[in-house]
């Protein structure tokens, strides 16, 4: 026994429990910082005792769902599974979840576990939790005044995907270019996933894209299909790069409006039949994702359907509640791409009023100039009243002015409180409503409709 | 009355939403009755003389601007010069600006030759300015943007700036001057984006491209109700958070 460690994890979940009987909210980060203080090892001295190793789950978009559907599946085949569940991705919010999920004596009480880690933080949580397999996602711009520039995010990346040892595998979304290009060549072992459907491809790269041109050659890359910003099947006509061949590539993709999809996933062992209710292409690649990891980690397909099956939202990302009679469907909005498949849903599941609330704080990305990277000229065609509000809904309303929506149908509400309640009282008495909040825009409504006697905390579920 | 557009490099430097200023433009054409043609320009493509009423230039990421930055030292990079000396209207925004100077030089690899249309030059330094920022002007009165840039950009005695830093960095962090005016061209720093927050520099532009192609032209006035609240909001936070 290490009595350091001992320590470290005890004060980690006597500072949770505390934090949670003053009433501060969840408590996931603060707990990590104070084990970290007592044992700076805390964590990969936590993270070496997993039996069945780590899974480090990355990505601009998706993150938090995607390790919440492997954590499902992982849980549905029988293993126990620690993971950071709330979204606290940072190196402290990762140790508070493994402390709280440890014996008080420092052994983890799992034999697997599925970490979800920030971009920024992606080296390091490798580095010390030296993972069995890392996921990655997709590479979106988002945030940048916070994490810097892309390119930089995908030099520190390449460096770290390089450091994994042959015993390690990475399973990537080959549709994103730029992952494609820094999986290639590494010690590690790579799976690659991807849709090979034809049925929801987009006519155009959309503004918020990043990667079309080729990361080897510099050349504009041609798409053959493209599916979701820049993500798609692509070739180089200068140097001949294209995408990698899948291993496991999903095809017959459904969407069925607000309510969930279903596709279908070919392997080498042959087709799989999955279906998930949440909504949207994006979720689409995360539930592929999601498969393809656990797959790779030995699960039964069985268990894969199974546990995709099961699987409800994740905390704010999509949510309903019923306030006043109203049904009020809260989607969270943080970057251009997740807003435009958030936009593509709202124009296939049905109009409703729709209430957008946009907030310039630290974990908002203070700069809202990504506003403008939104196709809000999907709304052209959706004929609802539009309401702004938040910190910076002026700036919404400027956008949507722009996209040439027409006045008489914006109405600019100011911040929350107020927003809300206008927004309701013009609601009919049972009628529905979308609320498109940005991350702390949505910390604010859950705290305003739980003090309303609405939604459950999120760290109770 | 028609405006040609020329939106530089649009396919790989629109970062930041950079992209709202040439709809800023377009629409501020549109609503007035006037037609907006938005053309973009690549790398390799030529720039004809003549063709193009207003020009826009945004940021890229360091891996793009080398590219442009060789492109444009070419005759394409005459062709712009001699476009606003003649008294063309742009706006260059970032990257765009940096290397409308006379060069920008990086931590590491060799300096990037700019076009020198401005006197000013651009030295990569360590820590980013990150923020939003308002500038007071004497040609367009209280500006309000978001910068987020490592290069610090030093004007020559040629050059003007855009106004002066009441809130934020600025230029290089030092002198209080922000962006850089010369004939109907004005680079700077600020995204956000500028012109749907700034209509009087997008009115300002405009006005300067239809004067050139149609003689004089007064503008319409629109409802900038909007565009003032949005400023508004944009300032409080500026004051508030720096
Ligand atoms: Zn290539």
């Amino acid at each position: 026994m290490d009595p350091r460690l001992v320590l470290a994890v005890m004060a980690g979940k006597a500072s949770a429990f505390l934090i949670r009987r003053l009433g501060r909210g969840g408590g996931t980060a603060a707990p990590g910082v104070v084990a970290s203080t007592i044992d700076p090892a805390v964590l990969d001295k936590l993270a070496r005792q997993v039996d069945g190793g780590c899974v480090v789950v990355a990505g601009t978009n998706g993150k938090t769902t995607t390790s919440r559907m492997l954590a499902g599946i992982l849980t549905q085949s029988g293993r126990r599974v620690i993971h950071n569940r709330s979204g606290s991705n940072l190196v402290r919010g990762i140790t508070a979840a493994f402390a709280e999920q440890s014996t008080v004596t420092g052994r983890p009480r799992g034999d697997v576990a599925v970490i979800e880690s920030d971009e920024a933080a992606f080296p390091e949580v490798v580095r010390r939790t030296r993972p069995r397999l890392v996921l990655l996602l997709n590479l979106f711009r988002d945030q940048l005044d916070r994490y810097g520039e892309l390119d930089t995010i995908a030099a520190r990346w390449g460096e770290t995907l390089r450091s994994l040892p042959p015993d390690a595998t990475v399973v990537v979304n080959a549709d994103d270019p730029a992952l494609a290009t820094l999986t290639e060549g590494l010690t590690a072992a790579r799976r690659t996933f991807g849709l090979t459907d034809g049925r929801y491809q987009l006519d155009d790269l959309p503004h918020a894209a990043d990667a079309a041109v080729c990361r080897r050659c510099g050349a504009p890359l041609r798409y053959e299909r493209l599916f979701l910003s820049h993500l798609g099947d692509y070739a180089c006509d200068a140097c001949g790069y294209q995408r990698p061949a899948l291993d496991v590539a999903a095809r017959d993709v459904q969407l069925c409006g607000l309510e969930g999809l279903a596709l279908t996933l070919h392997t080498a062992d042959g087709p799989i039949a999955v279906s998930a209710g949440v909504p949207g292409l994006y979720n689409a690649y995360n539930a592929l994702a999601a498969a393809a990891a656990a797959l790779t980690l030995g699960v039964r397909p069985e268990a894969v359907t199974e546990g995709l099956a099961r699987f409800r939202s994740a905390f704010g990302r999509i949510e309903r509640v019923t306030y006043r009679g109203r049904k009020l469907v809260i989607v969270l909005v943080k970057n251009p791409v997740g807003f435009n498949e958030v936009l593509r849903m709202l124009e296939m599941g049905g109009a409703a009023p729709t209430l957008i609330l946009i907030n310039d704080l630290d974990a908002d990305g203070r700069d809202v100039s990504w506003l403008w990277d939104v196709d809000a000229e999907r709304l052209l065609d959706v004929p609802v009243p539009l309401y702004t509000g938040g910190i910076r809904g002026d700036d919404m309303a400027l956008r949507l002015k722009y996209a040439g929506i027409p006045e008489e149908r914006l109405v600019p509400l100011g911040d929350l409180p107020d927003a809300l309640d206008s927004f309701v009282d013009d609601l009919p008495a049972d009628g529905t409503g979308f609320i498109l909040p940005t991350y702390t825009a949505m910390l604010r409504l859950r705290e305003l409709l739980a003090a309303r006697g609405v939604v459950q905390a999120f760290w109770e579920e | 009355m028609k405006l040609t557009i020329c939106w530089l490099y649009g396919s790989t430097m629109n970062i930041y939403g950079d992209r709202g200023n040439v709809l800023a433009l377009a629409q501020r054409c549109r609503w007035r009755g006037i037609e907006a043609e938005v053309v973009t320009l690549g790398v390799g493509e030529p720039l004809e003389a003549g063709r193009y009423d207003l020009f826009f230039w945004g940021g890229g990421q360091d891996r793009e601007q080398v590219a442009v930055a060789a492109d444009i030292s070419g005759p394409k990079g005459e062709v712009l010069r001699a476009e606003v000396e003649a008294g063309a209207p742009l706006l260059a925004v970032c990257g765009g600006y940096q290397l409308l100077g006379r060069f920008y030089r990086p931590h590491d690899g060799p300096e990037l030759p700019g076009i020198g249309l401005f006197d000013a030059w651009t030295i990569a330094g360590h820590e980013r300015f990150i923020g939003n920022i308002v500038v007071d002007s004497d040609e367009f009165g209280e500006v309000v943007g978001f910068e987020n840039h490592s290069g610090r950009t030093y004007l020559g005695p040629g050059a003007r700036p855009l106004g002066r830093v009441r809130v934020g960095r600025g230029n290089n962090g030092e002198d209080g001057t922000e962006g850089c005016r010369h004939r109907n061209a004005i680079g700077c720093y600020l995204h956000g984006a500028l012109l749907p927050k700034n209509p009087a520099i997008a009115d300002f532009l405009i006005a300067a491209a239809l004067r050139r192609r149609y003689g004089d032209v007064t503008l319409s006035p629109l409802d900038d109700t909007v565009e003032s609240a949005a400023r508004a909001s944009a300032v409080r936070r500026a004051v508030g958070t720096r």
